[in-house]
């Protein structure tokens, strides 16, 4: 057996008081795919942060390369070739793709000038070992989120990176792209490098990883080959529970009239004569690849990019959205995907987060607002959604990816929509809270909310939906029922071209 | 990469320039005589050279309203202080003292920004305030006509001279000179040295600056003390082709420098912007203000245009951005099934 390239023994580290790890170890060798796996908070990153070295450990020995480092410092890390490719790539937006995949390399070598020739060959070099093209002049800033992502890594690689730590890569990326990119670490992996790829998207994992590692309340719980693991252990190993999801019953009357109706709706270049109902209870799922239009159309019911034409109406009536207070006023709530950007202030705390929707409610007869009422609203959302915080007046940031979802859930509800669209409900959610938010979904449904929820995971939408509409280039080309349907079915659907 | 070149800011600034230059030239022949270019070139330098201290700063993600009495202080401190020595020598001494005063209250705005982390608008408006206030109480606020001989002879330092057919003889002043070669020099920082590249890095995002290894501090430093030294040449440039020292001058000049650099496509928000870019930007601006003289518009009114041209031309950039967003997504919905997953690998 070769030698490990890393290797922790028992590293523990605690932050006042509370642990954070506690007796974790990790061996890592050269040309091997790495999953570390566990919930938000479970002490991922912390063990991240020490292999980086940006944080010391307490006790425990780290060996790289078979030696010992008492005391490992960023610089030490990153002269053994530990590249850490974080959430948010580190890259900048106003350089070319040439330089961003350069610079660090011509800072390394402490160059004073900069020669453009040699920064394309490094570049061109680097995407060669991964087999990518890119456009060099590319400004990294135009380019795609899967590009950055491959820019990300080709910098990584021009460091002679021999491990690469990928914190929460997939996050931002499509199935496809997520195919793509696991191509790349393969190649990567041919090369000799070692990747210790961060997630808590138990597919990808079984995917693409040799080992796994999970880690739940800073323990290990498991170490083990990928091959010996499937979904249901690991959600078990990482949640310390079986989670067992219900799927979605529609009870309601097939005869009913739809709460919306959608006929023949067209946004030039977006989509084209899409037309599909709601009923009252519904969960009806809308699936497609990125591009497919169904963001767009979501942005169209909810006003911000109106349709060129067509049809909406709601319980009946005919109505016109033109914008969102169209969208508002005539009871359409929308989540958005990107809910750190478009859908919370996170710099406000939870309770003014909580009735930011509903202020106009909330006033007593003059224009002040009504403190009482404020407060019963705050307290009421806080306990109907469970949502874990020891005080709502502290920041929304301070929240989890699962908790934060959850305020704009309650921030929406609070308004009584009566069609919810969520975009992308659990991006970025862990497995525990992922199902607690669909146990909520469901319960919305139950009382009568009509629910659209777009995504393209697959597993998601067989457990809330009941309906599931597929779009593809613009267009609505299937429609399932979905107790006809297997999750196998779906995800080749989805896919097929 | 004819649609690469079409879509700078640059060769829309050139463009305009251009076209506006033969609508002018077209209406009133002045314009074209070597007489109005050597005016033209004379309203450009001062202002050029401020415009590319702007540049780098709004570049590194910053912004500096202060420059304008950098430039009051160095110029009148200095003239005060040769004037005292009874100073009989030429103008590099001038240059190099109000350079030396520049580069020390740059120091002072490098040293609040870099230091402390202050934002820089905020900083640069508190040193705008205590530079000026400081000049006019402790140094002196009235205007200096017997300047010293060195200086009062700068003003008729012209590289050539030109008599047209009235008999007036006019000179293209060497003033501009110190223009081309600061441009040069600023070309040649920003474009091919790591200093340069790590402004640009700065202003893209100064987290990943720093996580990639670059000296935050060092660079904000210098770009505050290089400010600081182009606004003292330009201040003292300034005193020479007016051929007096007035403490109440420059300052309120710094929005249209700010404007002109940003016309000439720098952002505001940071990251972008070019030396060439930012010299049509002035000279779009310069010329405006002149040709309005010549269409014999009344002086009050170029505030106006100027305004106009200011908001037209930051807007352009955010709509075409805008298009091209929107373009974007239209290709990815009609690219969906023409372009496999294997295109990319």
């Amino acid at each position: 057996m070769q030698q490990p390239f890393l290797s922790l023994t028992n590293i523990s580290k605690a932050y006042g008081g509370v642990k954070a790890l506690e007796d974790v170890s990790l061996t890592v060798y050269p040309g091997e795919i790495h999953c570390l796996v566990g919930e938000n908070g479970s002490g991922k990153s912390t063990l991240i942060k020490i292999i980086a070295g940006v944080v010391q450990p307490d006790s425990g020995r780290i060996v790289i390369n078979g030696k010992e480092r008492q005391s490992l410092r960023p610089m030490d890390a990153i002269a053994e070739g530990i590249e850490v490719i974080y959430q948010d790539f580190s890259l900048f937006p106003n350089l070319s793709v040439a330089e961003n995949i350069a610079l660090s390399h011509e800072l390394a070598q402490r160059k004073r000038w900069v020669n453009w020739r040699e920064v394309r060959a490094i570049a061109t070099e680097a995407m060669r070992k991964v087999n990518v093209s890119l456009d060099l002049d590319a400004l990294v800033g135009d380019v795609p989120v899967a590009d950055k992502q491959l820019v990300a890594i080709c910098r990584a690689l021009v460091q002679n990176a021999r491990l690469i730590i990928m914190d929460e890569a997939t996050t931002a990326l499509t199935e496809r792209e997520i195919r793509a990119l696991f191509d790349v670490i393969n190649n990567v992996k041919r090369g000799g490098v070692a990747v210790l790829f961060v997630s808590h998207k138990l597919d990808e994992v079984l995917a693409i990883a040799d080992k796994a590692l999970i880690i739940r309340n800073g323990r290990v719980v498991v170490d083990a080959d990928a091959r010996e693991l499937d979904r249901s252990k690991m959600t078990y190993y990482m949640t310390g529970r079986d989670i067992e999801e219900s799927m979605f019953e529609w009870r309601g009357d097939p005869e009913a009239p739809p709460l919306l109706e959608v006929r023949h709706l067209t946004s030039r270049g977006n989509f084209s004569d899409v037309s599909f109902e709601l009923r009252s209870g519904e969960i009806l799922g809308i699936t497609g690849l990125l591009g497919s239009g169904r963001t767009e159309l979501a942005l169209a019911l909810f006003g911000v990019q109106p349709a060129d034409s067509g049809e909406i109406r709601i319980a009946g009536k005919p109505v016109s959205i033109r914008s969102i207070q169209d969208a508002i006023a005539n009871g359409i709530g929308y989540v958005p995907e990107d809910r750190l950007t478009e859908g919370l202030f996170l710099e406000r705390s939870i309770a003014n987060n909580l009735v930011a929707r509903t202020l106009d409610n909330l006033r007593s007869k003059g224009p002040l607002l009504d403190a009482d009422r404020v407060k019963t609203q705050i307290t009421e959302w806080v306990r109907r959604l469970s949502i874990k915080t020891p005080n709502p007046e502290l920041p929304a940031k301070s929240l989890s990816g699962g908790n934060q979802q959850r305020v704009v859930l309650a921030k929406w509800l609070a308004s009584k929509p009566r069609v919810l669209i969520l975009n992308g409900p659990t991006v970025g959610v862990d497995v525990g809270s992922k199902s607690e938010l669909h146990e909520i979904i469901k319960r919305l449904a139950g009382e009568g909310l009509g629910v659209i929820i777009i995504s393209d995971d697959i597993p998601e939408l067989m457990q809330t939906c009941n309906r599931i509409l597929l779009m593809r280039r613009g267009r609505i080309v299937e429609q399932f029922e979905r107790k006809d349907l297997t999750e196998a079915d779906l995800t080749h659907h989805l896919v097929a071209v | 990469m004819l649609g690469r070149l079409l879509s700078k800011q640059e060769t829309l600034v050139g463009i305009t320039l251009l076209g506006l230059c033969l609508l002018i030239g077209a209406i009133n022949p002045v314009f074209w005589t070597p007489g109005n270019w050597f005016d033209l070139a004379r309203s450009a330098t001062v202002m050029g050279i401020f415009a590319i201290g702007v540049l780098i700063v709004l570049i590194s993600g910053g912004i500096d309203v202060s420059f304008t009495a950098i430039a009051v202080f160095s110029m009148y401190s200095t003239t005060v202080l040769l004037r005292n020595l009874n100073y009989q020598g030429g103008m590099w001494l001038f240059f190099l003292i109000s350079a030396l005063i520049g580069l020390g209250l740059g120091l002072i705005n490098a040293f609040f920004i870099a230091r402390f982390r202050l934002p820089t608008l905020i900083v640069t408006l508190g040193t705008q305030s205590m530079f000026r206030g400081f000049l006019l109480f402790v140094i002196g606020s009235r205007i200096i006509r017997d300047i010293p001989p060195g200086m009062a002879e700068y003003s008729r330092a012209f590289l050539f001279t030109v008599t047209d057919e009235r008999g007036v003889t006019v000179g293209l002043h060497s003033a501009v000179l110190w223009l081309v070669a600061i441009a040069v020099l600023a070309f040649v920082i920003l474009r091919y040295t790591m200093l340069g590249r790590s402004i640009y890095a700065l202003g893209g995002s100064r987290e990943a600056a720093e996580r990639v290894g670059f000296n935050v501090t060092l660079t904000q430093v210098f770009i505050y003390a290089f400010v600081g030294v182009l606004a003292g040449i330009a201040g003292m440039i300034y005193g020479g082709l007016n051929r007096q020292a007035n403490a109440q001058d420059i300052v309120g000049q710094e929005l249209d420098v700010i404007a002109a650099t940003v016309l000439g496509g720098a952002s505001i928000m940071g990251g972008r912007g070019s030396v060439i870019g930012t010299l049509l930007g002035v000279m779009l601006v310069v010329v405006m203000s002149n040709s309005l003289v010549l269409m014999g518009i009344p002086a009050t009114w170029q505030r106006v245009v100027i305004g106009a041209i200011i908001i037209i031309g930051t807007a352009v950039p955010v709509l075409r951005t805008l298009r091209q967003q929107r373009r974007a997504v239209r290709v990815e919905t009609e690219g969906e099934s023409l372009a496999p997953a294997g295109g990319r690998a």
